[in-house]
């Protein structure tokens, strides 16, 4: 009765109700929330517009790439120029360097998406635990943080990439195991201020076991702290891959990634430039996004900046 | 008291290293008795090698040998030079130090007054400079940047040298002292020598300058725009002290400690990250000797020079968390 009577604009106002009435509504309007500080900030909208770019790119590569195959060979055109033919030119090869930079968005999402997924859940895990148990525990983990955390990270990808062999999946392994720490850290802080909560004692004595207060009622609260670490640290995870890549230990030709790529163009930089600057302004322009789009998330999750 | 922690804590770092170095051995797709004996040996050959090197042990006794190996400094003999590991590590890592030093020098001098003008200048034109440089420079794929840079200021403009460490026709006429080149001709007045070695590290050395600049100059920043907004800065304000005196008086003096750390950071992660830019500029450094060993399958290189490169960074490191410990009053009571 009252939800047809209000007013159009009653979806605003029920994003922005103080008191929500449901857990559903809390979290919606906190999203609309965060998006609407997001939108108003140009440069962090810059950040979401180039990695909505990079995920489109790789959703629909083989409508983009105009039928262009990113590892058919075609030596007549070998390090073609840039032309209406190629837009981006051909590389030693003749393969169609617009076609393999779309297709690299793939790899690229494929290897950010894949780091997360393991480094994120891994770091709440050990942080979440720490921080709830405290003690010998703590003392513990964190520990093992700390020397995780003292590992240099470039080099030591470089061993793991040496000892499992090339390859991306070996070069996904080699990053998360240095870049969890940071993870294990913040959620550590979260869930010591969180564990000293009345709502936390409640549960308590309603008689919760352990493992259900930190999967239900700790870890969601840490989740997006977690997000926007994860976000600035996407530039870092895709600079590391692409150097890995570079090097010739990541991905394998022929795949198309991009660090590779820079790196097949290296011999050739003198006289077809186009080469390796392209698929090297790939690699900057997204990792520019995700720096722009963390830096935004960061300043809209912070209630000292509103 | 608070020195022993921190001996343990180092400690257990390195010996956290040695065991991800151990495992990493361990799990290479080679088996190591083939690598040293070849195909066509016997099967007693091959035995009497397995427990020559200790494969017959169980795993935690291999590692308990690996690390008093390790202690002694004895890292095997790399395939590729012949040599043993440790004397190519020295041989290799003044190279690294001394691009490494360069790059950290140009980002302190220019990377802390552009940080200290943008946290002041909050939102004015100078910080708009300095946040967008920033943002360039942590964007960046380096060995890109590298190969751009070789092909502009190289191959266009012939400002300076190229790929290397020194021209061919200049190897060999200093003695060798440091390993640092540019000290090692300074010292020996081979001003020749000197121009040519600056010619060729001005380059790779001002483009890690720029990256350690980023990251410099961001955190100069933030320390700064925090410590501006300190009651004591009111304070002194109010006392008749102007803007940039309360900046360069009593907010500075206040960040230096936290910028102790930021340097040190930045410093450790370049002696490692130096491998790329190595790599593009051919820079006969530490980096380039794990990834040509890397290639050549040559694992006790790759092993020790990790190990050595993750030694150094764990120092540099634990240096400076030490070093901000002393210097700030606050944490010395506590």
């Amino acid at each position: 009765m009252s939800a047809i009577s209000e007013p159009k604009s009653s979806w605003r106002a029920w994003l922005d109700d103080p008191a929500p009435k449901s857990q559903r509504q809390a979290r919606l309007g906190e999203i609309s929330r965060v998006a609407g500080k997001l939108v108003a900030n140009p440069l962090a909208s810059i950040g979401l517009a180039i990695v909505c770019a990079l995920v489109l790119a790789a959703l629909f590569a083989p409508w983009l790439a105009r039928g262009q195959s990113p590892i058919g060979q075609d030596l007549a055109d070998r390090l073609a120029a840039p032309s209406a033919a190629h837009w981006f030119g051909a590389d030693e090869l003749g393969r169609d360097i617009y076609a393999r930079i779309m297709f690299g968005a793939r790899v690229t999402l494929m290897i950010v998406a894949l780091v997360a997924a393991i480094v994120a859940p891994i770091g709440l895990a050990v942080g979440v635990s720490a921080g709830y148990f405290g003690g010998l525990v703590d003392v513990v983990l964190m520990r093992v943080t700390d020397i995780f955390l003292a590992f240099p990270r470039l080099i030591l990808a470089l061993a793991f990439a040496a000892a499992l062999g090339p390859g991306i999946a070996n070069a996904v392994i080699a990053i998360s195991l240095t870049s969890w720490p940071p993870y294990a850290r913040i959620a550590r802080a979260e869930t010591a201020a969180i564990a000293r909560s009345d709502f936390i004692a409640a549960i308590v004595l309603q008689g919760a076991s352990p493992a259900r207060i930190l999967i239900r009622h700790v870890a969601p609260l840490c989740i997006s702290s977690l997000i926007i670490r994860l976000t600035l640290d996407m530039a870092g995870i895709i600079l590391t891959a692409a150097g890995l890549g570079f090097l010739g230990l990541g991905a394998q030709p022929p795949t198309p990634e991009w660090g590779a790529m820079v790196a097949s163009g290296r011999d050739v930089i003198l006289d077809q430039w186009w080469v390796a600057t392209i698929p090297g302004l790939a690699i900057f322009v997204v990792s520019l996004g995700f720096n722009l789009l963390g830096d935004g998330l960061r300043d809209a999750f912070d209630p000292k900046s509103s | 008291m608070r020195f022993l922690g921190f001996i343990g804590s180092l400690i257990a770092t390195f010996l956290g290293l040695t065991a991800v170095t151990f495992c990493i051995g361990r799990f290479i797709p080679v088996d190591p008795v083939l690598a040293i004996i070849g195909d066509h040996a016997s099967k007693q050959t091959y035995d009497r090698v397995r427990i020559e090197i200790g494969l017959d042990h169980s795993v935690p006794v291999q590692y308990f040998l690996y690390l008093s190996r390790v202690v002694r400094g004895d890292f095997g003999h790399s395939v590729m030079t012949s040599n043993p590991v440790v004397s190519d590590i020295f041989h290799f890592f003044p190279a690294t130090l001394e691009l490494a030093t360069l790059a950290t020098i140009i980002g302190v001098v220019v990377g802390v007054p552009a940080g200290v003008a943008a946290g002041a200048l909050k939102g004015r034109w100078p910080d708009h400079v300095v946040r967008f440089l920033g943002l360039f420079g942590y964007s960046m794929p380096v060995f890109w940047l590298g190969l751009v840079g070789l092909w502009l200021f190289y191959a266009k403009l012939g400002w300076v040298a190229g790929p290397g460490r020194i021209d061919v026709a200049y190897d060999d006429i200093v003695e060798t002292r440091t390993g640092v080149l540019l000290i090692d001709a300074a010292w020996a007045r081979e001003w020749d020598v000197f121009d040519n070695a600056l010619a060729h590290i001005v380059l790779p050395a001002a483009l890690l300058g720029y990256i350690s600049l980023a990251y410099i100059a961001r955190m100069t920043r933030s320390f700064m725009i925090d410590a501006l907004s300190q009651e004591y800065i009111v304070a002194a304000r109010t006392k008749g002290c102007t803007f940039w005196q309360a900046v360069w008086r009593h907010a500075f003096p206040n960040i230096l400690v936290s910028l102790i750390t930021v340097i040190g950071l930045s410093y450790a992660s370049l002696l490692e990250g130096a491998v790329l830019t190595e790599t593009v500029f051919a820079w006969p450094g530490l980096g380039l000797y794990i990834t040509r060993s890397l290639f050549n399958a040559d694992m006790n290189a790759v092993l020790g020079g990790t190990l050595a490169v993750g030694a150094v960074f764990i120092g540099v490191n634990a240096i400076c968390d030490f070093l901000y410990k002393i210097a700030d009053p606050r944490l010395r009571t506590s």
